[in-house]
């Protein structure tokens, strides 16, 4: 029901924001709708950033791989087995 | 060497005659040979001895040296530990400080004074290392590394945990098993350093300052399990602090028990008292995490659902008054018929007022037409057309009467009637009745009227009279 192009691109959580702050801007988001005294377009525009964060926090926690690695010799990796010595 | 052994000590001062000359007599040293025996003397009785006693009067020079006076109540004695030693101590000596004292007595021939020359020292009461502790302590803190305006908060999800520590020590194993059981997916880089031993303290103090480059990383861990003062040494060293202290991300120390405090500690940003500990202060628990973006996530649309909602009571409210006004439109209507009437019937009554005031008035100008005057006027015309006519028949008798008397008087006159006796008149061209002859000239035509007609006639002489 609502176009995408309508929510400005600084709503959009970038690749690099941290999920902090993703959830601070969604706690902002959510009191502002709370507190009323938007327009209508404000609103759905608050409301469209809100489930936006919602979403990019949810996948920042999820997008991170369970990688334990052994810094080696010239700042190479190498899986971690437990056996090292 | 001495010629002889030494006499054994006296026993009494008066068995010695020192003046006499007596062959065998009591044998005379020279300065050398006395320090000499003194010395062999001195230092085989006390190859290697423990002295306690409280430091004063130290000195370090350029060499590295430490000289220094050892002293309790009622004595004291010289002390040296020379650089090689010193540079073993993990603690400073400094004065008053009560400490215990290996090492051999030696005499310095050429002054004539003994001093102690010191392999270790170990400060009394308190071990070595817990004095370096302190020392350390004390130093760094003057330094302000262990202010809390210094410390930095934890990053709230780190992307990436470097751990300083052994690969295969415990507290790695701990430290992973309860960090995946609150957040199974965050990412670890383990930064393999010896924890123990000579060497441990830059080999850790080096793990920091490379795990704090690698990419992504957060936070920097030093990891080490439980173990004696000894043991966790590493962590009380200089390096290890200065590299904590100038880490560029925000630094957790995990050593020991919860009981073991090291340096590490005080200058991490965060002290972790174990390294499961250390887990649960880095990671929060995902599913919590979950929870409350979920929940975040539902009073996102409650709040959307309740401004809707709103906005739709609003919305009929305001609908609710717009209906009203229809209504009060009919009665406003009804009110604007009446006042309609009101005013129609009032133009009419006025139209009424005025037509009956212009009849009256056009009754008043009819009365004034001009017609009644025109028709007096007309007989008027009449009366005086008639007055006329018969003035006017009068007079033409009168004139016609004296006018045929005239003509009658004017016909007896005329010359015609002249020429009715015989006469005849002659005009020349001109018309010019002639009466002399010098009027026309001979040839000239001329006219010649008679009684009945005219003649033309030409002149053919004529006689001047």
């Amino acid at each position: 029901m609502l176009e995408e192009t309508r929510v400005a691109d600084a709503a959009v959580p970038s690749v690099s924001e941290k999920y902090e702050d993703i959830v601070a801007r969604l706690a902002k988001v959510v009191e502002r709708l709370e507190g009323g005294g938007l327009s209508l377009e404000e609103s759905i525009a608050a409301f469209e950033e809100g489930i936006r964060l919602a979403r990019a926090g949810a996948a920042r926690l999820e997008e991170a791989e369970r990688k334990v690695e052994v810094l080696l010799e010239g700042d190479r990796t190498a899986p971690f087995s437990g056996q090292e010595k | 060497m001495p010629e002889r052994l030494p006499p054994k000590p006296a026993t009494s001062a008066g068995q010695f005659d020192l003046f006499g000359k007596r062959a065998g007599g009591p044998r005379v040293y020279s300065v050398s040979e006395l320090t000499r025996e003194i010395k062999a003397i001195l230092e085989g009785r006390f190859p290697s001895v423990l002295v306690k006693g409280e430091v004063s009067n130290l000195r370090a020079p350029s060499s590295g040296h430490l000289y220094f006076t050892l002293k309790d109540a009622d004595a004291c004695i010289d002390a040296v530990l020379f650089r090689t030693e010193a540079r073993r101590l993990r603690f400073s000596v400094q004065n008053g400080l009560s400490l215990v004292a290996r090492g051999r007595l030696a005499l310095y021939e050429p002054q004539g004074r003994y001093q102690l020359v010191c392999d270790t020292v170990e400060p009394l009461g308190a071990g070595a290392l817990q004095i370096a502790f302190e020392q350390l302590k004390e130093r760094l803190q003057k330094e302000g590394l262990f202010e809390a305006a210094r410390k930095r908060k934890l990053p709230f999800l780190p992307r990436r945990i470097a751990v300083v520590t052994s690969p295969s020590g415990a507290a790695v194993h701990d430290f992973l098993r309860v960090l995946h059981r609150r957040f199974p997916n965050l990412p670890v880089l383990i930064v393999p350093a010896r924890v123990q031993g000579d060497g441990a303290a830059q080999e850790i103090a080096r793990g920091i300052v490379r795990a704090a480059k690698q990419p992504r990383v957060d936070v920097v861990v030093v990891a080490r399990g439980g173990g004696s003062l000894e043991d966790l040494w590493a962590f009380n060293e200089e390096v290890v602090a200065r590299a904590l202290c100038g880490c560029p991300v925000p630094t957790v120390s995990a050593v020991g028990h919860e009981i073991d405090v090291t340096i590490a500690d005080y200058c991490a940003d965060v002290r972790a008292p174990t390294p499961t500990a250390a887990a649960e202060l880095i990671a929060r628990v995902k599913d919590e995490l979950l929870a409350d973006l979920a929940q975040r996530r539902a009073r996102l649309g409650r709040a959307m659902r309740g401004q809707l909602e709103r906005r739709g009571g609003l919305l009929d409210k305001l609908r609710a008054r717009v209906a009203d006004p229809r209504r009060l439109i009919g009665d406003r209507k009804l009110r604007l018929d009446r006042a309609r009437q009101r005013l129609e019937d009032m133009l009419h009554d006025q139209i009424a007022a005025r037509q009956q005031g212009l009849r009256a008035l056009r009754e008043r100008l009819q009365a004034q037409h001009p017609r009644e005057r025109l028709h007096r006027l007309e007989r008027e015309v009449a009366r005086l057309e008639q007055k006329l006519k018969s003035l006017a028949g009068r007079t033409l008798a009168v004139r016609r009467h004296r006018y045929e008397g005239l003509t009658a008087r004017l016909d007896a006159l005329s010359p015609l009637k002249v020429l009715a006796r015989g006469y005849a008149v002659a005009f020349d061209e001109r018309g010019h009745a002639l009466q002399r002859a010098m009027q026309v000239q001979a040839g000239e035509r001329v006219r010649v009227r008679l009684h009945e007609g005219e003649l033309s006639a030409q002149v053919l002489e004529k006689k001047n009279e």
